[in-house]
């Protein structure tokens, strides 16, 4: 494409670079610098509305008392502007599109916040008689049934307060399980894996046995054969797997791990891709994890609070965390007497206001979950298609709800996936997923979710094309980005070798 | 759907880019075993006014405060949460914000959580704090794990005054591991006795819980000089972080490892969670923390900034040797506590914790001289231990139904504290409410 | 990332499949990473180093060196006694990159079977070894 502005020079407003940076949509509107909390205090401020003293003071003998509270004091004003200020420093999902591969950051509904804050829901103390509960309750295991039907498994647990939180609960009940039949000590996973598998697996006191993944990209059952033995508790999979294809050997390979008396775990991060279409429990899973924050909408909150509930088997419901949710006649209460379960995870029930939100989230999209997972896997392809010759592509056939590619072709320029994440910034985007799964080196792992919008999703790839073309032409604008943000690449070095955490 | 945002028309014109017929294609290489046989048997979809009511019932049938009068803490406390709080995190983007991996664009959240690490040091008494745990119980059990790691032993000795429900929760994290557990009573004053510890045995740390689960205040200063000798680490944890607004703090006492639940600081107990699980330690085990860190930095201009540091601890870099598993922690709760550490200051905190302690005092001298026993006499915060007389369970049970949950019965967690219960004043405790308790109760 | 022609072999040194080098002409042997592995990993961040008078086994773990986003475990070339590590690397972890063969070196070793050294690459097969990972 030739650009009659060349010969007016470079830096102009005209220029060749003026006319890039205009395509750009990162502008800075009016956001101001903010200072550290301490910063601002002064001594004798406050922003609390002390509540009345209605009873006396009552002697505290010194040698009891703290030295003094070396904290700042605000008034109230004060802090709202910081913290407004310092919001205006963040991209959300409510500024633009975040192509996260494998985080599946979709639209967080705002009927599920106001719905999440009614004060019988905030104001519930957890230990209270389950007959004061029974909304709660009733909550609660509807979503269990929910998410049973969604995932085809046959009972759930709703208390594990994330991903990792599912998958450690996940191999602990590998290890009940295992205990009654004689202890085993490894466990397979696949080398796409997300790091928690392996660190989960580890807590368990599990050795990880990774297995390759084949040429298409997915697993192959002689190469599990080859290395399930009865020492092997089972194996750990996520399908759709972190390349974004479906496992399609999954049955089979869940046949082998089974017939020699192991367990099938699946990561169930990237169940947006096929919900109302697979059934997890016809591929041989005997657990799963959901994360409620990534499939089921729930806001990611700067990293959590999240969910992230555990979908088994029938088999394997007598393992799952206590206290269960059951009925009892027209109401439901709390079942603490499971002799095999083990144990519980969290202090309470799981992470209640969180749980809300994806309740709410189902409710609202009933049957619709179906196309959900259609069109997120068509907005996948869409970017797959168009830009396979703009980005080198490892595999190329059609994927599931993301797509990845590599540096590859910008390795020339000396340019990396890094800089080309970091120029993405400048032009209005999250960055993609970068540098996973580790199988790929270079790795960009975009998806985009159902939540993007066709024109949103062009404007995505115009500006990857954008930058691919400016790393042909002027390597240094991506090297040199982001370039509109108020803080550049922050020296992550400096900040390992000295840490300084506090202030 | 209003969440899905493609017209027909824009549908199809992808298909056509990506060269399938249908979407039905697009799932091809799904093998037959794999498909769900049934379309999804959920309920129709619910529209926005449809599902505000469904909610609303659901949420009118739990007991909302106002009219019920609470006397139970046990880890989940009523406290007075400022507007300014909810208002603040209702900012899209603290609470829709990935991760701050990219930290260009996640500056709010970094220097927020640096602020907040630094509060939670400051309140505590110690030297480094993480991002955040999961909940008081998981930071409990992260902080053994820490310990056993640090000093390469495989015993630990806990306080049967620690909560039940975060004993259980450590018993199902031990459960694969092979490491033993010393459990070490109380005694009559409601506090850890700790020469019970078996002979010869130098576990890798000592944990309680102070404020512990009656409400008394362990006696911990001493101990810490004589865990040194033996190389064994201290660990202080908490449901009620608001109580070192007063006391001394982990850090002044010695302890190694503080954690515990943040709930207090202005989160709502929301039926249990979320929650917030404080963390923190001296600064030489820094490299043992599990969990999320923030730290300072400098930008290619030499501005200030922050970013996540130190992250080859963690599972995404060291995979099966991380410190810890954890990935997604309670960021927005993080970003709650700091708000309301931030709010009330050094001021506002005292009078908070001030509060508490006297309104607590106050129902226990009130029961005290309605003839009611206190077996524990230990300095407490907000929380501690009442004798009722054989048969209060109807009482209580009669009492529900007038709206006032007095106390929490301990028997179910200690049989041997039978007809006792855990009573709870916060500043959201009136006076009036407090004398009409006792009135009720004698 | 270097290429194979830039990187730096030291003369009269021994190497280990590990990329690790080992200089057995002092009294001690002397034992640090090559200029490939501190390449690979990037800026360093910190070193972990073992005890002094632990001893290992050969291709046990005795270390670990970490860039910001990489860790690499160091493998004992050979079975020996640690008797001194490089403290200076404690404060300037930086010292790997910069002079991975001096300066930055790790530990010392006195090895308990002096034989073992016979196992170990000269320059010219660690090159090969390079050169082949390159394919």
């Amino acid at each position: 494409m030739r650009n009659g502005n060349q010969q007016k020079g470079r830096h102009g407003p005209f220029g060749q670079r003026g006319k890039m940076m205009e395509q750009q949509s990162c502008k800075t509107g009016s956001v101001l610098q903010e200072e550290m909390l301490w910063e601002k205090g002064r001594k004798g401020k406050t922003g609390f509305s002390l509540p009345q003293r209605d009873v006396k003071s009552y002697p505290l003998d010194d040698s009891h008392t703290r030295a003094e509270l070396d904290f700042p004091d605000l008034s109230e004003v004060e802090v709202v502007r910081h913290y407004t200020r310092l919001s205006q420093w963040n991209f959300g999902l409510d500024t633009g599109m975040y192509p996260l591969g494998s985080c599946t950051m979709k639209y967080n509904p705002k009927i599920n916040e106001k719905l999440a804050a009614l004060s019988g829901f905030t104001e519930a103390h957890p230990l209270l008689p389950v007959d004061h509960c029974q909304g709660a309750l009733k909550l609660m295991y509807d979503l269990e049934r929910y998410l049973a039907e969604i995932t085809g498994m046959d009972a759930v647990s709703l208390q594990p307060a994330a991903g990792a939180h599912g998958e450690l609960t996940g191999m602990l009940m590998f290890h009940a399980y295992h205990q009654k039949k004689g202890r085993r000590k490894k466990i397979i996973i696949p080398d796409t894996a997300h790091g928690t598998n392996p660190a989960s697996a580890s807590f368990c006191g599990y050795t990880s046995v990774s297995v390759k993944s084949g040429k298409k990209g997915i697993l192959l059952p002689e190469a599990v054969a080859e290395i399930m033995d009865e020492d092997t508790a089972g194996i750990m999979v996520t399908n759709p797997n972190t390349l974004g294809f479906f496992e399609e050997h999954i049955r089979e390979i869940s046949d082998i791990v089974h017939s020699k008396g192991g367990l099938v775990y699946g990561d169930g991060a990237n169940m947006n891709a096929i919900m109302g279409i697979a059934d997890m429990a016809g591929s041989g899973i005997d657990i799963l994890h959901l994360n409620l924050h990534k499939t089921f909408s729930t806001p990611h909150g700067g990293g959590g609070p999240g969910a992230g509930p555990v979908c088994v088997s029938k088999e394997l419901a007598p393992f799952l965390p206590v206290p269960r949710v059951r009925k009892d006649g027209d109401g439901y209460v709390l079942d603490h007497d499971n002799p095999d379960s083990v144990g519980k995870v969290h202090s309470f029930f799981g992470n209640f206001g969180v749980l809300v939100k994806a309740y709410c989230y189902i409710l609202s999209m009933g049957r619709e979950l179906k196309k959900v997972s259609r069109i997120s896997v068509l907005n996948a392809n869409y970017i797959r298609t168009k830009l396979k010759d703009v980005l080198h592509i490892p595999y190329d056939r059609p994927c599931m709800h993301e797509c990845i590619f590599t540096d590859k072709k910008q390795k020339a320029q000396k340019v990396t996936t890094l800089d080309i994440a970091k120029r993405l910034i400048d032009y209005g985007f999250h960055p993609p997923t970068v540098y996973f799964p580790l199988v790929v080196s270079g790795a960009i792992m975009i998806e985009p979710t159902e939540t993007e919008s066709k024109a949103e999703i062009d404007r995505f790839i115009d500006a990857v094309k954008a930058i691919a073309k400016e790393a042909e032409e002027d390597p240094s604008l991506l090297t040199g980005s982001p370039m509109s943000t108020r803080i550049g690449r922050l020296d992550e070095v400096t900040a390992a070798r000295k840490p300084c955490l506090t202030g | 759907m209003r969440y899905i945002p493609h017209t027909e028309e824009e549908i199809t014109s992808m298909m056509e880019a990506v060269g399938v017929d249908s979407l039905d294609e697009l799932f091809s290489d799904i093998p037959e075993s794999c498909h769900r046989k049934n379309e999804l048997a959920l309920p129709e979809a619910l529209t926005e006014w449809e599902l505000d009511d469904h909610i609303r019932q659901l949420a009118g049938s739990m007991p909302a405060s106002s009219e019920y009068k609470s006397f139970i803490g046990a880890g989940s406390y009523s406290h007075f949460i400022p507007a300014v709080i909810p208002y603040l995190l209702g900012r899209s983007e603290f609470s829709t914000a990935y991760t701050p991996y990219q930290p260009e664009i996640s500056q709010g959240t970094l220097h927020a959580i640096y602020e907040y690490q630094t509060l939670v040091s400051r309140l505590l008494g110690m030297e480094i704090a993480n991002a955040s745990m999961y909940d008081g119980a998981t930071a409990l059990a992260e902080a053994l794990l820490m310990a056993i790691r640090i000093t390469k032993k495989d015993d630990v000795a806990i306080s049967m005054a620690v909560h039940p429900d975060y004993r259980r929760v450590i018993e199902a994290y031990f459960r694969p591991t092979g490491y033993t557990i010393h459990y070490l009573p109380y005694g009559k004053d409601g506090r850890t006795m700790y020469d019970t510890i078996p002979e010869k045995t130098e576990p890798a740390c000592v944990a309680v819980q102070s404020p512990n689960f009656f409400g008394c205040m362990e006696e911990v200063a001493g101990i810490a000089g004589i865990l040194n000798e033996q190389k064994t680490l201290l660990i202080v944890s908490f449901t009620e972080p608001l109580a070192y607004g007063l006391y001394k703090t982990p850090g002044e006492l010695g302890a190694d490892i503080a954690c515990g639940e943040g709930q207090s600081l202005g989160i709502p107990r929301s039926y249990g969670g979320p929650g917030l699980g404080l963390f923190s330690s001296k600064e030489k085990y820094m490299r043992y923390m599990p969990g999320r860190i923030v730290g300072q930095t400098t930008d290619r201009r030499s501005n200030r900034g922050f970013v996540l540091t130190l992250s080859t601890r963690e599972q995404h870099i060291r995979r099966e040797k991380a410190t810890s598993n954890i990935c997604s922690n309670q960021s927005l709760c993080a970003l709650t506590a700091c708000m309301y550490m931030a709010t009330a200051g050094q001021t506002g905190m005292r009078e908070l914790a001030r509060l508490n302690y006297d309104k607590s005092e106050y129902l226990k001298e009130e029961l005290g001289n309605a003839g009611f026993r206190i077996p524990f006499s230990s300095p407490s915060f907000n929380e501690f231990v009442v004798e009722f007389p054989e048969g209060f369970e109807d009482l209580h049970r009669h009492l529900l139904k007038k709206k006032i949950f007095a106390g929490l019965p301990l028997e179910p967690y200690y049989p041997e504290l039978k007809n006792h219960y855990l009573m709870c004043a916060t500043e959201t405790n009136k006076k009036e409410d407090m004398d009409r308790l006792v009135r009720e109760v004698k | 990332m270097k290429e194979i022609n830039e990187l730096i072999l030291e003369d009269g040194f021994l190497y280990s499949t590990q990329h690790e080098w080992v200089n057995s002409e002092a009294e001690s042997v002397r034992i640090g990473i090559t200029d490939y592995a501190q390449d690979q990993l990037g800026e360093i961040v910190f070193v972990e180093l073992p005890e002094v008078g632990a001893t290992f086994a050969k291709e046990d773990e005795f270390g670990t060196v970490e860039s910001v986003k990489a860790v690499s475990e160091l493998y004992m070339p050979i079975d020996g006694e640690v008797t001194a590590v490089n403290t200076a690397l404690e404060d300037a972890p930086e010292l790997v990159n910069q002079q991975p063969y001096k300066d930055g070196w790790i530990i010392d070793v006195r090895p308990s079977d002096p034989s073992q050294l016979k196992t170990l690459l000269s320059k010219d097969a660690y090159l090969d070894l390079l050169k082949g990972t390159e394919k």
